[in-house]
């Protein structure tokens, strides 16, 4: 998702002369390309994030669209204020992008596991979830957001996930996209994320053999009206997601059937179980012992 | 056009002081400590029309320290970017005019209200002014307590690493912030080495007097490839002798009396 996200950015770059990025001094061996054709679209903001959203929020306000780029909770939490007050309130074209979401940097430890940020953002009204699937999810995400430029958050795993796509889909907010659609299925899953990777190979268990796969890519409190419809398709829903349970994707899915209770007994949730919280380990190893197995 | 500061000051003073009194609102204190700078920067120290207050090379202001809003919201009037009726409505129910200052106000160009988030902000206005080889300046108003947050510093290192000369912070360093005194809470000194150190052009100024900082705003950059700063020694509550330099006035708004009597101290010093 890295690679697919610096070329995307590169590409749209070209094509717009509004697009900057900031790193929060994080990126190396990623966005040099960016830095090097685009020297004046290009800041390396220091150890400092809080002034690194404030300073977006700046550029913004003057006509950038600006993508602010670090690891899982430096862009998110240690700046939640600026993303809070100077981007979203001001309805700012911020992007902000965290590599690492979910467990990927899994053996680091608790400080670089980003299993809150969907809780964050969700909560601000403006921003919009991008949490691509894959590496076309991914440039997905960023053709909308740079046709659609607004305070919004791009959530990345690392590097080498395999394509589910075999072409760019179109993504809209709120939208759920086919990822793997079985005649005659009366149930999904529905992955936001990375996770729709792992859902790939529960689609292929006995167990899911019923069972069809979309993909979330492009949420947030806006988009919660679009779901219950959705969802009414479908005698069984298992959201997918490497977040904790709570207030994450799932839940998000569950307050936006509030008013057709109807249909949340259709709902299933998995998502991490908060006993991750403070594991090492590997990706594949904490999302299991976090609950995200069959 | 040419604008009277000294007219301007008192007229913010005035304003100011209608606003919290009708409003029953607090931080009349540091309003009144920072009328002085906006009086000289809104009458003439930069480049402002009020008639296009959002021309695309005006200079933008940046109030960090939002609780003073009612000083910038009494400036706009007074230069007729908003209706001074508009006034009657701070701080009412669903008013844009927010005790804190607000963007959906006419003029402003950014809401704050939380500390530190002003210099980041005009850093990245000042960047994009440099990039884009824009020749419109930002200033930055901060507080004297803000400073003891991180991300000030951040901002004032960044500032100078880039060499933004385009950037022109001020201090109202009035000695007091919320609870007690600047040296009992956190202490700043020694404020203007810290800044040099920090790489910034530095100078000092009583914040009360027109043609010193009138001298100051309009002749950035004082050092071609350095930020300027000026610390403004100001008197909190400066106008209204019973509000100067007293904490409680941080919070306390004026009853009718306490309004008459304040009003009529600065028609006093207008006579």
């Amino acid at each position: 998702m890295r690679n697919a996200f610096i070329h995307e950015l590169m590409a749209l770059a070209t094509q717009d002369p509004s697009i900057a990025l900031i790193v929060g001094d994080l990126g190396y061996s990623v966005i040099e390309p960016f830095a090097d054709t685009f020297p004046e679209r290009f800041v390396n903001a220091g150890v400092a994030e809080q002034n690194m959203m404030g300073l977006a929020a700046g550029m913004a306000s003057e006509g950038y669209h600006v993508f602010v780029y670090s690891i899982a909770n430096f862009p998110t939490f240690r700046c939640a204020e600026q993303i809070r007050n100077d981007v979203a309130y001001h309805k700012l074209p911020v992007t902000v992008v965290s590599v690492g979401g979910g467990l990927a940097y899994g053996g680091l430890g608790y400080s670089h596991h980003a299993v809150q940020d969907y809780a964050l953002m969700r909560t601000l009204p403006n921003m919009l979830i991008a949490a691509p699937g894959d590496p076309m999810e991914v440039r997905a995400c960023m053709r909308y957001l740079a046709a659609n430029p607004q305070p919004s958050y791009l959530r990345l795993g690392k590097a080498g996930e395999p394509e589910l796509h075999p072409t760019v889909p179109v993504v809209e907010p709120g939208k759920w996209l086919p990822v793997h659609v079985r005649p005659g299925a009366t149930r999904t899953l529905l992955s936001t994320g990375a996770t729709a990777e792992r859902a790939t190979h529960w689609c292929d268990e006995p167990a899911f053999a019923d069972c069809s796969l979309h993909s979330m890519p492009l949420w947030g409190m806006a988009s919660k009206p679009l779901q219950a419809a959705q969802l009414d398709a479908w005698q069984q829903v298992i959201t997918v997601e490497d977040h904790l349970e709570d207030a994450g994707f799932g839940a998000w899915l569950l307050e936006s059937l509030d008013r057709v209770p109807a249909l949340r007994s259709r709902l299933v949730r998995k998502a991490l179980d908060a006993r991750v919280c403070g594991m090492v380990g590997s990706q594949a190893t904490l999302n299991r012992l976090g609950g995200l197995d069959l | 056009m040419t604008v009277n500061s000294d007219q301007l000051a008192r007229q913010i003073r005035v304003l100011a002081l209608q606003m919290v009194h009708r409003a029953r609102a607090s931080h009349i204190a540091s309003a009144l400590s920072i009328a002085d700078i906006l009086a000289v920067l809104y009458g003439g120290a930069m480049r402002f029309s009020p008639t296009e207050p959002h021309a695309a090379d005006r200079d933008r202001f940046i109030l960090s320290k939002g609780h003073a809003c009612v000083a910038v919201y009494a400036a706009l009037a007074a230069r007729g970017v908003i209706p001074l009726e508009a006034l009657d409505s701070y701080g009412q129910d669903l008013s844009p005019l927010m005790n804190h200052i607000s963007h959906k106000v006419t003029g402003v160009e950014f809401s704050t209200g939380s500390l530190g988030h002003g210099l980041p902000f005009g850093v990245g206005k000042a960047l994009a002014a440099k990039r884009r080889h824009e020749d419109w300046r930002t200033f930055v108003q901060l507080s004297d307590g803000e400073m003891d947050e991180g991300s000030n510093w951040e901002a004032l290192m960044f500032a100078a690493h880039h060499k933004l000369d385009n950037l022109v912070a001020i201090i109202d360093y009035n000695k007091l912030q919320s609870m007690t005194t600047i040296a009992r809470t956190l202490a700043l000194e020694p404020l203007a080495d810290k800044l040099r150190a920090f790489g910034w052009a530095v100078r000092e100024a009583d914040g009360h007097d027109h043609q010193a900082l009138s001298a100051l705003l309009c002749s950035t950059p004082w050092e071609p490839g350095k930020p300027s700063i000026v610390i403004a020694h100001t008197t909190k509550g400066k106008g209204v002798s019973f509000m100067e330099n007293k904490v409680e006035w941080h919070y306390r708004s004026p009853n009718d009396e306490q309004l008459r009597l304040a009003l009529a101290e600065l028609e006093h010093d207008n006579a």
